[in-house]
């Protein structure tokens, strides 16, 4: 299995850690990778899809093409770039006309969509890929942590373009999760949007925050020690998102980690090593708590 | 403008006149609990007449997908929204911090890019200081510049073509 990383807007340019932690992840787990060289934004499905579905198909796929150079599948770390790129390269497959008409932009840098390869989301990846087994075998460092899960929303759905087990009660991330040696604890809404999603959080803040903060108050009632997820959009939501709900005086102290950060600390990475002091919150207690 | 669907082939597409207004959609709907979204009465809008473009409720949907799950009647509720969020775009009904968002890419590539504050983050954990992105390859930028300009982005957003 050949794949290429894309890397996004916000794992380079926000989260770099997240980036540190897949890099490690994948070289630890003996993946042939390489990064996507010179992709663009996959671009974001909300504002970008929302605008003008022509663009969004020639920019997703001009990153898809990319790869399909390198004959390698994408890789995402996150549910935008997934949703973005798995729907185009979908909808260009199975739609002969939207195909033509994409390879017709293309065609002006001198680039063709195929349809070649397939895109891929790392929690998807891991779980059918590697496996959950042999997962629990790499770890070196179990981590004996409460952790709440966020699946966030393009992971699964629409479940019309994923192949996933269930979209209402899954079970792929928490088993990867536990993997580590951690304990998933459920909680209300756990399936529910971390409220930054379809443009919400660049337009129209306070709505964003507003879903955020009831989100994080189910979290905050199950008591655990950080929330884990696989989504860059999902973790600054959350991350910067109780910057801003401590300074309207609603404190939550819930830390919040990618599962490749989280895969990393079970291979014995320290959490400065994969950034998660670099996190807007202040999350000094959590690293400490590790380093016991 | 080529690609951008009507409102009569929205509700042809996504059988939006197949709603019997039950509202699992609303029941479903994180932002509805939230902030004043109500996606049962903006089905019907859609459905019904051409108001559902310039509501405002129609950019509170994050797009979560719980709806369209649910819906007992198939209606492909999200894809439905996205298409009429794009009739609006291109009638100019565009959110200040959209266009914003829109230009930040037709500049960079990335609708987020990097600033001096996470080119010192990356350094720190030993990553280059740009990402092997469009950010570090300026053909590639150009290229995607091309494709935009290709697709007339910039005459939709109203932003900067180069």
């Amino acid at each position: 299995m050949k794949i290429s990383l894309f890397l996004g807007c916000l794992v380079p340019n926000r989260y770099p850690g997240i980036e540190k932690a897949t890099g490690i992840c994948l070289e630890y787990l003996g993946i042939d990778w390489k990064e996507l060289e010179g992709a663009s934004c996959c671009p974001a499905p909300g504002v970008f899809r929302s605008f003008d579905e022509p663009t969004w198909l020639a920019l997703a796929s001009r990153n898809i093409t990319l790869s399909e150079t390198d004959e390698r599948d994408v890789l995402t770390i996150c549910n935008g770039c997934y949703g973005s790129l798995a729907d185009a390269n979908l909808k260009l497959k199975n739609n002969s006309l939207l195909k033509e008409q994409t390879n017709s932009h293309l065609s002006q840098i001198g680039r063709h969509f195929d349809g070649t390869i397939d895109v891929r989301h790392i929690i998807e990846f891991l779980y059918s890929e590697i496996g959950v087994q042999k997962i629990k075998e790499k770890i070196v460092r179990p981590l004996d942590l409460k952790v709440a899960v966020h699946y966030g929303c393009h992971m699964l759905k629409p479940s019309s373009s994923r192949a996933t087990d269930s979209v209402e009660r899954p079970s792929v991330f928490d088993e990867l999760v536990e993997a580590l040696g951690c304990t998933s604890v459920d909680y209300p809404d756990k399936m529910e949007c971390c409220g930054a999603g379809g443009g919400v959080r660049s337009a129209l803040g306070e709505t964003a925050l507003a879903i955020t903060e009831h989100k994080l108050g189910k979290i905050e009632e199950a008591g655990v020690d950080c929330i884990v997820e696989a989504c860059p959009f999902c973790h600054m939501q959350f991350d910067a998102g109780q910057v801003s709900l401590a300074g309207k005086g609603r404190e939550f102290g819930i830390p919040v980690i990618h599962y490749s950060q989280l895969l990393a600390l079970s291979l014995g990475y320290s959490a400065e090593a994969v950034g998660i002091d670099l996190n807007e919150m202040d999350c000094s207690d959590f690293c400490n708590l590790l380093g016991k | 403008m080529a690609g951008t669907p009507s409102i009569e082939e929205v509700i042809e597409d996504f059988n939006v006149l197949k709603c019997m207004q039950c509202g699992v959609c609303s029941g479903s709907c994180p932002s509805g609990r939230q902030a004043s979204l109500n996606v049962r009465r903006l089905v019907r809008k859609i459905g019904k007449d051409h108001t559902a473009i310039s509501d405002e409720t129609l950019w509170m949907c994050t797009t979560c997908y719980n709806c369209q799950e649910r819906c007992p009647r198939g209606i492909a509720i999200v894809d439905a929204i996205l298409a009429v969020r794009s009739i609006a775009a291109h009638e100019g009904l565009i959110l200040e911090r959209h266009r914003h968002v829109a230009n930040l890419l037709q500049e960079h590539g990335h609708a987020v890019p990097i600033d001096d504050t996470h080119r010192e983050k990356r350094m720190q954990l030993g990553l280059n200081s740009l990402p092997s992105t469009v950010h570090s390859h300026p053909d590639a930028l150009k290229d995607v510049k091309r494709l935009l300009a290709s697709c007339g982005f910039g005459e939709i957003t109203g932003g900067e073509e180069q």
